[in-house]
């Protein structure tokens, strides 16, 4: 993976500190021609790795990306799935059965659905692998090298204890799709845990970190810990804690830490893309010396 | 270790039992729930012990606490059984259908001496909690208006009927999304006790309301407007918001910010003159497990800590949520 990664909540009126914030990004990123120019800027800042969420706006991404194959040659798309609030606004709709029979291509479940029977474990694995083929259409010739599971559903099933489904997920994408799994979670050292015991094998966690200690479950000092004396492949996410934290501190901080593979970060001016990825590489370079 | 059972497990009812899985101090002795496909998940891979009785379930497990997250017209019925058999309850909102069946619950929860709690969470938000500190601290002088928002895209379309589209299981915006508006005001001013007129619009819905517009007068005496609209797609999410004004200053806040003015310079400790703004992210407390919100394990580990005997009973009783059911039948009388 890249040290820096380029996110998606600006483009999505994802704002974790103002809902004002969030308006005036959905109304500045309204035309996908705005989402485009801003890739591209952070393009021009040496960041060539896009991870975004399985929204429906992206499937228009990925066709701009697909239509000018020599102009996004290096560039590479890290699915994030599924778009959560797809699913929450189904099963309050149609309930949890309902969303599933909505969402699963083909007859497997009407087949499985019929009642009395018993479901079996590879019944539930077999829906979860169609949900994720039917997020992963919209990338179809697109470079996805690795693929994340939302930190949502992660963090659903690690708490229902349900570890062999997140351990499917790692066996599916790498089988089908060539790639490395990835998981966003909120509750890192545990999932580590859980992870390792399944045979995952230095796996990719994608986590809060950040100086303030916000929204790092269990506290910044078992994440500390965890970085310094285990073995997995770390992303920082939400290094600002939501723009809380001064934007040079917050780096400091990160770039510090041991074990850290990549920075995620999202930005909605050329402006803020070239300052992040200026401060990354210097605390960088004076780490390196 | 406490023992805990699930009675519901759909969409708010799977999130507390994950919560409830992680929690180091919970063992998850029961699950009920009327899917087979449910249920056979969660015994699979949760190794949970699944019923479809709850009754039966509750004689086999012997829980000392269960979390109610059925549809809301079932609360009333099942909250009785398990208040007869003094067991502790957790149970998701809106607490009843109507407030005499309410009523009868606090009183029997009284007797009974159980921990009783309602899943309104926004008073596990760090920025509502300080709001409420604010305003205990008389830092605004006279409070004489408060707005109470919320907005968010629940149905954007004309839709298939499910519970949530009719009145008699507890559908609608008013019972659904506009109870958690009219609870934070309950708690950070004071009860409402009288409405001087609602309005209810359906916008997409047959036979629900999608909006609710309503002026509500507390038991304190002050006044104020509800504007809850659940149709409202320009919001991606769920959006609550309070304005709370009097003479000395003004606050205006949400689950994320939190911006207080203050005429006087020494009103409070920590404000300044002015307008002052603040982030969730200084105000939140840290969780050991996050899903989907700090506030959905603070309550749940405030519950479990209730039942121990650590806390005291005292955020969210069958009472205070009493008040909001009250209140909204209060709403929905005046919009007749």
């Amino acid at each position: 993976m890249e040290r820096i990664l380029f996110g998606d909540n600006q483009f999505f009126a994802v704002n974790h500190i103002s809902d004002e914030k969030s308006r005036s990004q959905s109304i500045k990123f309204r035309e996908d021609s705005a989402i485009i120019k801003t890739l591209d800027e952070a393009r021009s800042f040496g960041i060539n790795t896009f991870m975004c969420t399985t929204h429906d706006r992206i499937a228009n991404i990925c066709e701009i990306v697909r239509n000018d194959p020599e102009k996004y040659k290096d560039f590479k798309i890290y699915p994030c799935m599924p778009y959560a609030h797809k699913y929450a606004n189904a099963v309050t709709e149609l309930g949890i059965a309902g969303t599933i029979k909505q969402y699963v291509p083909g007859n497997l479940f009407g087949s499985i659905l019929k009642g009395g029977v018993a479901y079996l474990s590879k019944d539930f694995l077999s829906i979860m692998e169609l949900l994720v083929d039917a997020e992963m259409k919209m990338f179809k010739g697109v470079n996805t090298p690795v693929i994340f599971l939302q930190n949502v559903i992660t963090d659903l099933f690690l708490g229902l204890h349900a570890d062999e489904i997140l351990i499917g997920f790692y066996n599916y994408v790498k089988k089908k799709y060539n790639a490395e799994a990835g998981f966003i979670t909120m509750n890192m050292p545990k999932l580590l845990d859980v992870l390792e015991d399944g045979g995952v094998k230095n796996p990719i966690i994608c986590s809060s970190i950040n100086k303030v200690g916000f929204r790092m479950s269990g506290g910044k000092d078992l994440y500390e810990e965890t970085l310094k004396t285990r073995q997995f492949r770390a992303i920082a996410m939400q290094v600002l804690g939501g723009g809380a934290i001064h934007p040079k501190e917050a780096i400091e901080y990160v770039c510090n830490l041991p074990n850290i593979e990549s920075i995620l970060f999202g930005a909605s001016s050329k402006a803020n893309i070239q300052n992040t990825v200026e401060t990354i590489r210097h605390f960088d370079s004076i780490n390196k010396a | 270790m406490i023992k805990v059972a699930l009675i519901g497990a759909g969409k708010m009812g799977i999130s507390h039992l994950s919560i409830l899985g992680a929690h180091p101090d919970v063992e998850v002795v029961g699950v009920c729930d009327t899917s087979k496909m449910v249920n056979d998940f969660l015994s699979k891979y949760g190794k949970f012990n699944c019923f479809t009785d709850y009754q039966k379930m509750v004689d086999e497990v012997k829980p000392e606490a269960v979390v109610v997250a059925v549809p809301t017209k079932f609360h009333y019925p099942v909250i009785k059984y398990l208040l007869e058999k003094k067991i502790s309850v957790f149970a998701e909102k809106p607490f009843c259908l109507n407030a005499s069946q309410g009523q009868e619950l606090v009183t029997l929860a009284g007797k009974q001496q159980i921990v009783n709690q309602v899943g309104y969470h926004n008073k596990f938000i760090g920025t509502f909690s300080e709001v409420k500190k604010i305003i205990s601290s008389g830092a605004l002088g006279n409070i004489y208006h408060f707005v109470g928002e919320a907005y968010g895209p629940v149905v954007i379309k004309p839709k298939q009927d499910t519970w949530r589209s009719d009145p008699s299981e507890g559908g609608g915006c008013l019972l659904d999304y506009a109870s958690h508006v009219i609870d934070l005001i309950n708690d950070l001013l004071a009860p409402v006790n009288s409405v001087k007129g609602s309005l209810l619009k359906s916008i997409y819905s047959n036979n629900v309301e999608d909006a609710v517009y309503s002026l509500l007068e507390l038991s304190n005496g002050v006044s104020g407007v509800l504007s809850v609209n659940w149709s409202d797609d320009t919001y991606r999410k769920m959006s609550t918001t309070v304005t709370i004004i009097g003479t000395q200053g003004k606050i205006v806040s949400d689950a994320n910010e939190l911006k207080v003015f203050l005429k006087d310079s020494n009103a409070l400790k920590g404000y300044s003159k002015g307008w002052n703004v603040s982030y969730i992210t200084d105000l939140t407390e840290q969780v050991d497990f996050y899903l989907r919100g700090e506030e959905y394990s603070l309550q749940m580990d405030y519950f479990v800590r209730a039942v121990a005997g650590k806390v005291p009973n005292s955020i969210n009783t069958f009472q205070s949520a009493w008040y909001t059911d009250n209140a909204i039948e209060l709403i929905k009388n005046s919009s007749k």
